[in-house]
């Protein structure tokens, strides 16, 4: 049934404690990555202190936050206080193993991966998905209402965003048939990359991962200007930091997922190197999300809604159709190439065409306004 | 908002992200000062070797602040200290009161106390920011503290700036300049 080689439980063990720890070092060293890099984006020079142009800093994070005082709130419901952490970071974790490296037995003769489930993609957004409990139900133990404001808007804003998302990823799923990554992995390298087959889902999922990772465009569950901290408001020191390490795996592994559902995975015409390609895959698309961060604002509350159902979702969904079309007639796969690059003409097209302004500004204003 | 312009928006963060940084790394890097920077005063001498000084006390007259407290003598004849009748026997400036607002190199007359370039004074006692003429004259390098942690490291006062060019008015006094040492 299973067509992968399975690897002995301990060393099911130990790769699972290694993408844990993995995963955990990654988390501190985006942070650092993320703050340098937003800072020369901004024409600083970032964090530089701690160690060698700054390396050690999130040591010195992890000290300082596990050695700050670390408060309950009095009207904290205190076992759902410090479950929420938990929950959040335990199954942001979880999600990470289904993700294929290389090929099999690429890892010191053992695979490299920690899961290899059938329904691999399912598990995935299952167990990623229940990190919003961890949101939310820090936001009600808090007992305080910027907290339950925060995960309000971060409830309200999954259901918006998630349809789509959920809907996106149907179209390469119906086009390989399969939902266990390394299928879908196996059958990029025989076909090529499942962007070419369905460009619009890789761009709904890229706008969506956006949200699910609270990431800039789409960070309102805890826009500081108006939550002071979101759903986290009331945390501090290595709860506060668990939070973190929360939002930073997720991030991670959406950028891992990414790559692994539409650019082939670890693979790569030509020149094929297993983990070379996988980590610089996973490296490009964290920078673009750090690129974003950097530059884009952050969407109101309604807008985002507004894209989710209004955008997100019905395109998704034609998408959906439109593949799941070509798969049930049988025609040939091809012209799901071709419209994939008529919806990338048009996304190119909607990027070229300028529409007058409606707002004249006033002459000799005109040049060098709001670019 | 179009997406024209959110992709411009991405070109432009892009181009800066390849700028060199804006920012003045201070204490590893110099800081760049204009010439007519108001820094620790610095008490001049004439190109023969006597201070400019004469003991006037305008400077303290002129001072807003009421920093400077200047004692006169009359000088030796035979030995000169100044190159008027008098000279300032004590010359002392409290740096904690001293607004750097340079009334007083406006008030004298000889030109002898001229604003310079040092800034890091400072210090943890009261009394060790009282700068004396031992402090001030042109030929001592750097401030207080900065000379206090040179003798105990043994290392030559390392100034934290840097300027174009060290202005007419603070004749002999020696400091870093852009393009070449000292």
């Amino acid at each position: 049934m299973n067509p992968y080689p399975v690897d002995p439980y301990w060393m099911v063990a130990l790769k699972a404690l290694l993408v844990v720890v993995g995963l955990l070092i990654a988390f501190a060293f985006m942070t650092l990555i993320e703050r340098r890099l937003l800072a020369r984006f901004q024409v600083r020079m970032g964090p530089n202190r701690v160690g060698p142009s700054g390396l050690l800093q999130p040591v010195a994070d992890a000290i300082k936050s596990i050695f700050k005082e670390d408060l309950v709130v009095e009207r904290a419901d205190k076992v759902l206080f410090v479950l929420a952490p938990l929950i959040g970071v335990v199954f942001a974790l979880l999600a990470f193993g289904v993700i294929p490296f290389g090929p099999p037995g690429s890892f010191f003769g053992y695979q490299p991966w920690v899961l290899n489930l059938d329904l691999g993609l399912l598990y995935l957004f299952a167990v990623s998905e229940m990190a919003i409990y961890g949101i939310f139900l820090a936001g009600w133990a808090s007992g305080s209402k910027y907290s339950l404001l925060g995960s309000l808007r971060s409830s309200a804003s999954l259901i918006s965003y998630e349809l789509g998302l959920g809907i996106a990823l149907l179209s390469p799923v119906l086009l390989v048939g399969s939902l266990n990554l390394n299928d879908i992995v196996n059958w990029q390298k025989e076909n090529g990359w499942l962007v070419l087959y369905a460009f619009p889902a890789f761009l709904l999922y890229a706008i969506a991962a956006l949200a699910e990772a609270a990431r800039t465009p789409f960070d309102l569950p805890e826009a500081e200007q108006e939550l002071v901290g979101g759903y986290h408001t009331e945390y501090s020191s290595i709860k506060w930091a668990l939070f973190q390490m929360t939002e930073y795996i997720h991030f991670i592994t959406a950028s891992a997922l990414i790559p692994t559902l539409f650019l082939g995975g670890w693979t790569m015409p030509f020149l094929e190197v297993p983990y070379l390609w996988m980590f610089l895959k996973i490296a490009f698309f964290l920078f673009l999300f750090i690129w974003i961060r950097a530059t884009w604002f952050r969407l109101r509350y309604d807008q985002l809604l507004r894209l989710g159902w209004g955008f997100l979702f019905p395109v998704a969904l034609v998408w959906f159709l439109v593949t799941a079309l070509v798969v049930a007639l049988d025609l040939p796969r091809s012209y799901l190439l071709y419209l994939s690059l008529a919806a990338f003409l048009v996304l190119l097209g909607a990027i070229l065409y300028s529409p007058k302004s409606a707002r004249k500004a006033p002459k000799g204003l005109s040049k060098g306004g709001g670019a | 908002m179009t997406l024209k312009a959110l992709a411009q928006s991405l070109g432009i963060t892009l181009k800066y992200l390849f700028s060199k940084p804006v920012t003045v790394p201070y204490p590893d890097a110099p800081v760049a000062l204009k010439p007519r920077f108001h820094g620790r005063h610095v008490l001049t001498r004439h190109p023969n070797g006597l201070e400019k000084c004469i003991g006037c006390s305008l400077c303290a007259a002129a001072c807003p602040a009421y920093a400077i407290y200047v004692e006169p003598a009359e000088n030796d004849p035979e030995n000169p200290v100044s190159a008027g009748e008098r000279y300032a026997k004590v010359y002392e400036i409290n740096m904690l009161r001293c607004i750097f607002c340079g009334l007083c190199e406006e008030a004298c007359p000889t030109g002898a106390i001229v604003l310079g370039y040092d800034f890091e004074m400072a210090d943890y006692e009261y009394s060790d920011l009282i700068y004396g003429k031992e402090d001030m004259l042109v030929d001592v390098v750097g401030t207080k503290p900065q000379r206090r942690e040179a003798k105990i490291t043994g290392k030559p006062v390392k100034p934290g700036y840097v300027v174009p060019y060290v202005r007419p008015e603070l004749e002999g006094f020696k400091a870093p300049t852009e393009g070449g040492k000292k």
